[in-house]
């Protein structure tokens, strides 16, 4: 038999190791891989992607029948949520404090300590923190969430670039990670990077969010800026080396093909089905291109991404 | 791989005859490697030089056609391993797959519903390319008759599936003018199969899956029998298996210039799937990840357009998003009190925006503004979608001589250019519309008034 000899890359860079949770809390850490994706034949795989579960501060209005159906009376309160979401199976519960929002209740930071140490309680699972993507906004409810969640060793999110000052210096504070959100773009993200970790965040407390595309909606941007982010730092470079978050269930569930079961043509086909491959594609698309964590909302796409990436996992 | 100047020098005659229009062979040599002239302008090239300068122009990954006429399917010759390196050209085939132990009917059921599925995405029909057609039942007179069946009710292209080369002969005879893919040699039938690929000049999938030497060595006593159209199966299955073997096919194909596997791969995602849904992902994944042909088990419209969507987005030159003339589009029949709204020419918000209009039936103007074919969020990041652009879009397409009002709906993520723009249109009302097409329905039926 002609021996087949397979070139091998000869990466010297290395994702960095990023650890939440801890103290009495479970910990999960995420990065530290030295190739990409799966590819176990040349590097290490050291850590499974994490899948974090989506839970927010208030019952969501706009979310489509069949995620209402999936969750049922637990939309009401974030506790009960965050509970049942660790039943289904989540690593991680990402809450979002979506009522911060001036459009939503522009509650303020009383509300948000009430609601990080609900979901705090109700699980010991690692918490992302989000706000609701309004600068002030954000810098107020994170502020007031970092400090309830001290010595818990959540991830605070986004910094991003016209406002990431107050929310990485709360985390170098509490001692939490700080999460970078940047437009699908890979100087734009490595320039953050820089920027959070010049005030002092370490580079073993910071995620990076390169902005998801969903499937059909900008899917294949997020999926190349993402594999060049990651082939950037496997070539040595520690300021795109960041482990990757990409926000998978808020993406694919406003997309119409997800959200509207209606007055669609006949060929989008069954709207349960078509929904849920919108967001587990999409989530799995970006696996493979270098993500760490995603965050997924259907809690049977939970379960059937868990599922896929423990395929990966195992060596050929 | 492409041969260095110094390499194409060593082959031309360095007479430095300037025929070719350049001072030296030398020169002529460094242009032709930077593929900036044709090797033929030397008039003294020799018989052997041509020939080891085609062997070395051809791709690394062997172009492969899949059936005949229209709707023929061509995979292969890849030339990157990453789409942002350049592009990915030669979209997989997505075959559905019929076994010949089925009953007739169910057969032509399920033959008719592929054939005839067509989805429409940012103006472009999407559609699944063919069928696989499954010798399950062993027999030769079955296989035939399948086939014929399958053929009656379209003219997609067919991979023939079977090892028996006596039903492989069989089904050919009914329909080796449609450049079926004949699947598969094997160890133990690739002399016959060979054969039958000789004689009815069709493309043959090669399939070993004990290690990519014994594949190697099989691909090269094929092609050896005369057959160079061939599409290999590693025998690679599952999630973990088809990523490791296919990315190492392709590095071995582009890194290695290894010939024997330089050729497109096909997949069968439902073979190592527990579900439909299972086999969908695993079929993204291969989409993706170098699949030349991908054999999908079931078929369903909720999970063919996900799918065709994925490859649509995953096949897209990331050099040339898809994009829209700039100009005013009408949607439905405006009239010169309908709302007017700004958008940017990346097709994909185009289609949203218009879709969405159309969808609550606000017959509107939609002005599209030239941002190169970037979004909404990415153009004003890039300084391509400003206030500037806009207020001059506005005026080189007249958008005024159609309406009355002076209204103009900006999206809703660009609300900060709301300012700017009422200094560059002092005449106009900038209205921020919502930050997603699919609430601008709901939003005209609250603000606007005409």
């Amino acid at each position: 038999m002609s021996p087949v000899e397979i070139p091998m890359e000869k990466w010297t860079g290395k994702v960095h190791e990023v650890r939440l949770g801890g103290e009495g809390r479970k910990s999960i850490v995420v990065g530290g891989e030295t190739t990409l994706p799966f590819l176990h034949f040349e590097g290490s795989i050291p850590n499974r992607v994490a899948v974090a579960v989506e839970v927010q501060d208030k019952e969501p209005a706009d979310w489509t029948a069949s995620l209402v159906s999936a969750w049922g009376d637990v939309l009401r309160d974030s506790g009960a949520w965050a509970k049942k979401a660790a039943e289904f199976g989540a690593d991680i519960i990402a809450l979002r404090l979506r009522s911060a929002h001036p459009e939503e209740g522009n509650t303020g930071a009383a509300e948000a300590k009430a609601a990080v140490d609900k979901v705090l309680s109700a699980v010991d699972l690692p918490v992302i923190i989000l706000g609701p993507e309004v600068a002030e906004k954000d810098n107020e409810v994170l502020v007031a969430a970092s400090e309830v969640a001290r010595g818990q060793r959540v991830a605070l999110g986004d910094c991003v670039e016209k406002n990431y000052r107050t929310i990485a210096a709360t985390a170098i504070a509490d001692g939490h990670v700080a999460i970078t959100k940047t437009p699908i773009e890979i100087n734009l993200a490595k320039q953050l990077n820089i920027l959070v970790s010049d005030i002092g965040v370490p580079v073993d407390a910071i995620l990076m969010d390169p902005t998801t595309g969903a499937l059909g909606y900008g899917l294949e941007y997020s999926y190349s800026v993402m594999e060049r982010l990651r082939l950037a730092a496997l070539q040595g470079d520690a300021m795109t080396a960041m482990p990757m978050i990409c926000t998978v269930g808020e993406e694919s569930w406003r997309q119409k093909e997800a959200k509207v079961a209606q007055g669609v043509p006949a060929s989008w086909g069954d709207h349960e089905q078509r929904s849920l491959l919108w967001e587990e594609l999409t989530a799995l698309s970006l696996i493979n291109s270098g993500a760490d964590i995603v965050v997924l909302r259907h809690p049977e796409a939970v379960e059937v991404v868990k599922a896929t990436v423990n395929r990966l996992m195992s060596e050929v | 791989m492409a041969l260095t100047g110094i390499e194409i020098y060593k082959l031309l005659p360095k007479t430095n005859c300037k025929q070719c229009g350049f001072p030296t062979c030398l020169a002529f040599a460094m242009k032709v490697a930077a593929k900036a002239v044709d090797i033929a302008l030397c008039p003294d090239l020799s018989a052997e030089a041509k020939q080891a300068l085609e062997a070395a122009a051809r791709p690394p990954i062997r172009l492969v056609t899949v059936g005949a006429g229209e709707r023929k399917v061509e995979v292969g010759n890849e030339v990157v391993m990453f789409r942002h390196e350049k592009t990915f050209y030669h979209a997989p085939g997505l075959m559905v797959r019929v076994e010949d132990t089925t009953a007739p009917e169910e057969i032509g059921k399920i033959v008719e519903e592929v054939a005839s599925y067509g989805v429409e995405r940012v103006g472009m029909q999407l559609g699944l390319d063919g069928f696989a057609i499954d010798n399950k039942s062993g027999d030769a007179a079955a296989f035939a008759n399948c086939v014929e069946l399958v053929k009656s009710k379209s003219d997609l292209p067919l991979v023939l599936m079977s090892n028996d080369p006596a039903c492989m002969s069989a089904a050919l005879e009914k329909v080796a003018t449609g450049k079926p893919l004949i699947y598969a040699a094997t160890k133990d039938n690739s002399d016959k199969m060979v054969e039958l690929a000789v004689k009815y000049g069709c493309p043959l999938a090669v399939c070993a899956s004990d290690g990519l030497g014994e594949l190697a060595e099989l691909t090269e006593k094929v092609s050896n029998g005369g057959v160079e159209d061939i599409v290999i199966d590693p025998g690679a299955r599952d999630f973990a298996q088809s990523l490791t073997t296919l990315t190492q096919l392709r590095r071995l194909a582009l890194r290695k210039s290894f010939r024997p596997l330089g050729y497109p791969i096909i997949t069968f995602p439902g073979e190592a799937a527990a579900s439909p849904e299972e086999e969908a992902l695993l079929a993204g994944q291969q989409i993706a990840k170098y699949a030349g042909i991908i054999v999908l088990d079931h078929f369903s419209p909720s999970v063919a357009y996900p799918l065709l969507t994925l490859r649509l987005n995953i096949y897209t030159d990331p050099q040339k998003p898809i994009q829209m003339t700039p100009g005013v589009y009408q949607i439905g029949a405006p009239k010169e009190t309908s709302p007017l709204c700004v958008t940017t020419n990346f097709s994909l918000t185009y289609f949203s925006v218009a879709g969405e209009l159309e969808s609550s039936a606000w017959a509107s103007w939609l002005l599209v503004c030239d941002t190169e074919g970037l979004s909404v969020l990415t153009s004003w990041a890039a300084g391509k979608f400003d206030a500037e652009k806009i207020a001059k879009s506005v005026k080189e397409f007249d958008v005024a001589k159609n309406i009355t009002h002076r209204s103009l709906i900006l999206p809703g993520k660009v609300a900060v250019l709301r300012g700017e723009l009422e200094e560059e249109l002092p005449d106009w009302k900038i209205m921020v519309g919502p930050p997603e097409a699919m609430d601008i329905g709901g939003y005209l039926k609250q603000h606007w008034t005409a």
